[in-house]
């Protein structure tokens, strides 16, 4: 197929210009003002961003053991929705991602990609080292334990000694299990309130900071999942700062909604790391502006309805994202074009030294975003719906997105 | 008013109505027949998920004494040891036809949760460590009996006030009635962010023995014997336990309340318990006069007849 983005906004390698894209069998061909329409599926692009297709490094496809929440395909359609065009599977599916046949299985390439990480304990268990070669031959590059802490400082020396020595990159779901134990939203007026026992910011901030030694120790490049703390905002700072090998992401969810939406004790505002204060939230809000944190990763957690109906407490934690990043970053922090692709889909592909970048002469992954479009998140293509923003209008909408498979999603008048 | 969930849904005057009902039916209590038909061809459903015997009975009597029917549940037993969700269990509890749902629960929210699931009026029992908005109001009535008025007492409330629902309804309704509340507890079971509490706190009890007029103390949990939150037993008691020497040292009318059970020789002396200053089994029976206030007020605002 030939495709033509006509008059769009886009970004390329000499800043935003006005420019039609032409893509032909999967990859950009012509970039240039005024081409010639001569058969080409048309793309009317005036006033839209036209970019690389966002980057995920944390989402939750639940492939295999959970497909009543998500599956590849699910996750895949969700992702296409939002704009996605490489996602990064996390690896406490059921069995856990640590060994290489586990991995294979979970890779694709068409018609978006998914690029399996692995775990860095067998089962996550956080005892033993998981089979760090077999997923390193696998094609995995990025290690973590999500969704559980590596706790143990010996154990992940180790890995990171290993993973180091392999090149790759160490994760972390940062969550100290004696100061976080038995809590379920942010520690602080909130939860007082409601009588909830919370995670402290502090048991984000210990567990960061400690691994920021082990990372001077070992030399091995960390990634900080999901930062929530304007403590662990400055920790990550000042190690860049001091030229470690450190990137963080942030997710949309922490980005733009506060620990007062517990207020209401509705599930779907449960997730780890909590929502935390309005000043966390103002300080994330400004490291992503200024590169202390990389890049935005979602945190795609699907679970099902009857799962999240019952009480906070009880509730199972996580939301989507997949399909609504780009709204709710677009609206919370408000980027120009420029430092809105590059922290959605270039800098976080970065961190994996995958290739992502301005539109150019070959290019594969492109998508047309509408800052100032309005639509209504009703119809969601995961197979779950938990999200804060289900049922709601929002501004800024993703409308195409083309990749080796072709124009592999559109908008449909307003609706996605 | 149609549910009962959280004090913070009770002003002043609404608080007042309660009590002042709750007065009316310690009248009909006292009575050779403790019973009125009020509520005749009601029923009330009692989802009881927690280990309780004061709370459930108490409402059980306060509907029986308006000639209520009750249907009660309790897990042990029952389908929730089959894995029954609390929405199912709501649900069919509801299909038995109640008019109205009284709630225990060890998670905060479980009453909000069975309320928009049932669409039936819901009392909150208790939910987790958030609220006991009915063990307020029987303290309240017990203060406004015991000294004919609540505003500008000042009330000590002392033990494991971070975990507590009753601290926290108490807290939040006095300060409602005007009376200043000053909470005494190691700060490991403080609240979190006391400061957003409008509260004093005192790191011992004889901080505020000269100057209190209620001493409201709070159950601590003994099973571990202390240990986690503070070092021991016997610690706790020496600088947080309402022995007989601290108690000689309270003014003449100072009172001492519990909302039971109680640990005695612990929190509380168990002469102090017994004494003439303890208003604990007065909180009992005024507990049934204002369940009955909370039911009369829910079940008849919503169907004049």
């Amino acid at each position: 197929m030939r495709y033509l983005i006509t008059g769009g906004s886009v970004l390329t390698g000499a800043g935003i210009h006005q420019l039609d894209v032409e893509i032909i069998d999967g990859s950009v061909s012509r970039l240039e003002p005024g081409i010639q329409q001569d058969g080409h599926e048309v793309t009317e692009a005036a006033g839209k961003w036209v970019g690389p297709g966002f980057f995920d490094l944390h989402t939750h496809l639940r492939e295999p053991g959970q497909e009543w929440k998500e599956d590849i395909a699910s996750g895949m359609a969700a992702a296409i929705a939002g704009g996605y065009t490489t996602v990064v599977a996390m690896p406490n599916t059921d069995p856990v991602i640590d060994a290489g046949h586990l991995a294979r299985q979970i890779a694709r390439t068409e018609p978006i990609r998914v690029i399996p990480s692995g775990a860095i304990s067998l089962g996550q268990q956080g005892r033993q080292l998981a089979h760090l070669d077999d997923l390193w031959a696998a094609g995995v590059r990025i290690f973590t334990d999500d969704g559980h802490t590596v706790a143990d400082a010996g154990l992940l020396r180790r890995a990171m000694e290993y993973i180091a020595q392999l090149g790759g990159l160490v994760a972390q779901h940062a969550e100290d299990p004696g100061l976080c134990r038995d809590g379920h939203m942010h520690e602080g007026s909130v939860s007082s309130r409601l009588g909830i026992t919370g995670l402290p910011s502090a048991g984000e901030e210990v567990i960061i900071a400690r691994d920021l030694r082990l990372v001077e120790l070992t030399g091995c490049r960390y990634h900080i999942q999901h930062v929530s703390t304007a403590g662990s905002v400055e920790l990550v700072r000042s190690a860049k700062r001091a030229g470690l090998p450190v990137t963080a992401e942030v997710t949309p969810h922490h980005l733009m909604l506060d620990h007062r939406e517990v207020e209401s004790m509705d599930p779907v505002f449960k997730m780890y790391p909590p929502l935390r204060s309005p000043d966390d939230v103002a300080a994330l809000r400004e490291a992503l502006r200024d590169g202390t944190i990389d890049a935005v990763a979602t945190d795609h957690a699907p679970h099902a309805a009857f799962e999240k109906d019952v009480t906070f407490e009880e509730a199972p934690r996580g939301v989507v994202g997949l399909e609504t990043a780009g709204s709710i970053v677009h609206a919370a922090v408000g980027l120009d074009q420029a430092a809105f692709f590059e922290r959605m889909a270039i800098a976080p592909a970065a961190v994996l030294d995958k290739s992502s970048g301005p539109i150019a002469i070959g290019t594969t992954d492109v998508i047309v975003f509408d800052p100032g479009a309005e639509w209504a998140y009703e119809r969601p293509r995961s197979k779950s719906a938990n999200s804060p923003w289900l049922g709601q209008t929002l501004r800024g909408a993703v409308t195409e997105v083309f990749t080796r498979s072709g124009l592999v999603s559109a908008i449909e008048e307003g609706v996605q | 008013m149609r549910d009962l969930l959280s004090v913070d849904d009770l002003d002043r005057a609404a608080i007042d109505d309660l009590l002042d009902l709750g007065d009316d039916f310690v009248e009909v209590l006292g009575r050779d027949v403790p019973k009125v038909p009020a509520l005749r061809g009601k029923t009330v459903g009692l989802m009881f998920y927690e280990p309780s015997t004061r709370t459930r009975l108490s409402f059980d009597r306060a509907a029986k004494a308006l000639s209520a029917d009750v249907l009660t549940f309790t897990p042990g037993g029952s389908s929730v040891s089959k894995g029954e969700s609390l929405k199912d269990t709501a649900l069919t509890l509801k299909a038995m036809g109640p008019h109205l749902m009284v709630v225990r629960h060890k998670a905060t929210g479980a009453p909000w949760r069975v309320r928009d699931w049932t669409g039936l009026p819901v009392v909150n029992a208790g939910d987790g460590a958030h609220q006991h908005p009915t063990q307020a109001l029987l303290d309240l009535l017990t203060l406004r009996r015991h000294f004919g008025k609540v505003d500008g007492l000042r009330v000590a409330i002392v033990g494991d006030i971070r975990h507590s629902r009753v601290a926290r309804s108490l807290a939040g309704s006095l300060h409602t009635m005007g009376a200043s509340v000053t909470l005494v507890a190691p700060s490991t079971l403080l609240p979190i962010d006391v400061d957003s509490w409008e509260v004093d706190s005192a790191a011992g009890i004889d901080e505020v023995l000269g100057e209190v007029d209620v001493v409201y103390l709070l159950r601590i949990q003994t099973e571990r014997g202390g240990g986690e939150v503070f070092p021991s037993v016997a610690e706790y008691v020496s600088r947080f336990g309402l022995t007989r020497r601290r108690a000689d040292q309270l003014p003449a009318d100072t009172v001492v309340m519990h909302p039971g059970p109680m640990n005695r020789g612990v929190e509380i002396d168990p002469q102090v318990a017994d004494g003439p200053r303890a208003l604990v089994t007065d909180q009992v029976s005024n507990g049934i006069a204002v369940r009955m206030a909370v039911l009369f007020r829910l079940l008849t605002s919503e169907v004049p007849e």
